[in-house]
């Protein structure tokens, strides 16, 4: 939408399933950008030698034992859902 | 009865029998029901629920008849659990989370839902859908955040205990702006399973309490293994306490350079100086040390974090849990309209930043450098352990600040947190308790110290904290209401 700004936030929006309205995409640009001004101090470092980290602790290949275990019911998952109906999540039609 | 009775002390009643774990629980319902309406720390308790609990507490276990709040991430079996969201206005867990399940196995038992910033997004609690959170000290100011309700709930003695997330500070800041004793753990300690999830290489799961021996206490429940999170490590099992009442002689307490800086409060430096002093006093070598990637801090956890969390909250569709836009459409603006209606502003943009730094083109800009940067971060903790036991600094700049002062200026929030966060990014533990008052603004605020330690070191924080309450009267200092 606007180019003065470096986030397309209609663009992220839409790749973030939001609707915003004009004045938050507005205001969102304005403090995302001063944000993102912040954020750039980590384009300074030289990171060539360096291993990026994704967590604290790395714990690799956490598996258990394969045993069969009882799971919640399905009652007690959907009782949580805004529309159900015969025990399944009931969404817009996808195909006509 | 006093409102602001230590687990321990209230463990000694119950089993002494000088008091029955049913007016226990009356007590603390008296004193919700006089200060929650101006203090706003619980957004609901089940009074039928807490007193079957007590009812049926068994005094034999550590925390037998010990009631707690939880913080509105955490789920509890059949209670609500929002993350102070709209989105998640109606659900109920059908579980409790496995910190639940384990403060049960040690005899406590979980009361009301405690207020906090939206998804835990913010350092005030005033991002919260439903109401702000109001420091018990001044209500004209914030209690902190993300867990203020947390916070201000033990501040005010409306909970003995409770428990909060800590991503970026979010346990150690509210905890260091109300006055109470807020723990961290090294990541992996706690298992995640049950806190809804904001940033899942961050998050982890801590007490609010008193007293340094309560934190200890309630983390000797908490901690352990758990099948159902995969990042929880499997580590012997510790007494958490066994190091408090230890002196100080001989620890190493380092001093960085970097989080002395210009910025800090006068009256918080003064307070921080003061306790430096105090712990060299106990016996302790203070020793001058430097974490040169400091200033990366805040820029690395805003990429790591929103990153995260866009893509944690990516559930929140409409399709599974509770809110649904009731607008007519298609699958696309069904998931748009829910989003819209059920988000607030502050989850809003960090799901839009989250979803700019992991797109083509700028991952490896920023995601792939913020991961990067997060070693770096992790090395300089690495080389000051080497040299030093514990590491101490302030936990916030400032005192609590005035409601409505940062919510216009993101930015000027996301720095509130600059203590804090390098802990999370690098998995540490760190724990904040009270070091002085500032008395600047016409009433007493609190003034937290922070104390970091190296991975799986809690005993040793514990030990220092406790070392330093107890040659200090800081803790016994409580609100006027």
């Amino acid at each position: 939408m606007s180019h003065s700004h470096s986030l397309d936030v209609t663009y992220l929006a839409r790749l973030a399933r939001i609707r915003l309205t004009p004045e938050e995409t507005e205001l969102f640009e304005q403090q995302l950008d001063r944000v993102l001004e912040h954020v750039n101090l980590v384009n300074e470092l030289d990171l060539s030698a360096v291993e990026p980290m994704a967590h604290a602790i790395s714990v690799f290949d956490v598996v258990r034992e394969d045993e069969p275990q009882e799971s919640l019911p399905k009652t007690a998952i959907l009782k949580n859902a805004p529309h159900q109906a015969n025990g399944l999540f009931v969404v817009p039609k996808v195909l006509d | 009865m006093n409102p602001f009775l230590s687990i321990a002390e209230s463990r000694r009643l119950l089993v002494a029998k000088k008091i029955s774990p049913q007016e226990l629980l009356q007590e603390l319902e008296q004193r919700i029901t006089q200060v929650n309406p101006q203090v706003k720390a619980y957004l609901s308790w089940d009074s039928e629920k807490a007193s079957q609990e007590a009812a049926s507490a068994d005094l034999s276990k550590p925390l037998g008849g010990i009631p707690i709040g939880i913080k509105d991430a955490i789920v509890v079996k059949d209670a609500p659990a929002h993350s102070s969201s709209r989105i998640l206005e109606g659900y109920l867990s059908p579980y409790d989370a496995t910190v639940v399940s384990a403060l049960r196995n040690a005899g406590a038992y979980p009361l009301g839902r405690l207020n906090m910033d939206e998804f835990a997004m913010g350092s005030s609690t005033e991002s919260s859908a439903f109401h702000p959170t109001y420091n018990p000290w001044d209500l004209s100011r914030i209690p902190g955040g993300s867990s203020g309700g947390s916070a201000a709930a033990v501040a005010a003695g409306m909970a003995m205990a409770t428990l909060g997330s800590d991503t970026g500070g979010s346990i150690r800041q509210p905890a260091a702006l109300c006055g109470c004793v807020g723990m961290k753990p090294t990541y992996g300690r706690v298992s995640r399973y049950g806190l809804i999830a904001f940033a899942s290489s961050l998050d982890q799961i801590g007490p609010l309490t008193h007293t340094v021996e309560d934190s200890a206490l309630i983390l000797n429940a908490i901690a352990g293994f758990d099948p159902h999170d995969s990042t929880s490590l499997k580590l012997p099992s510790e007494d958490f306490t066994a190091e408090i009442g230890r002196d100080l002689k001989g620890l190493r307490v380092g001093v960085p350079k970097e989080y002395f800086v210009d910025g800090i409060e006068p009256e918080v430096r003064t307070s921080v100086e003061a306790a430096m002093k105090q712990l060299s006093s106990l016996g302790a070598e203070l020793i001058d040390i430097s974490l040169p990637h400091t200033k990366y801090a805040v820029s690395v956890y805003y990429i790591i974090v929103t990153a995260e969390a866009s893509s944690n909250l990516a559930r929140f569709d409409g399709i599974r849990y509770a809110h649904r836009t009731k607008t007519e459409g298609d699958l696309l603006s069904l998931y748009e309209k829910t989003r819209a209606e059920g988000f607030g502003a502050e989850v809003k943009r960090r799901i839009i930043l989250g979803t700019y730094v992991l797109t083509s083109g700028y991952y490896d800009a920023y995601y792939l450098r913020a991961q990067k940067v997060r070693t770096l971060i992790r090395r300089d903790f690495d080389e000051a352990f080497k040299k030093v036991d514990v590491i101490v600094s302030p936990t916030s700049p400032e005192v609590a600040f005035s409601c409505g002062s940062k919510t216009a200026d993101p930015l000027k929030m996301y720095l509130a947190d600059i203590f804090t966060i390098a802990a999370n990014l690098a998995g540490i533990c760190g724990l904040s308790l009270p070091c002085g008052f500032s008395e600047k603004h016409g009433t007493s605020l609190p003034i937290g110290l922070q104390l970091l330690g190296p991975s799986f070191a809690e005993k040793t924080l514990f030990r220092v904290a406790h070392a330093y309450e107890q040659s200090t009267q800081w803790h016994q200092k409580h609100p006027h209401r």
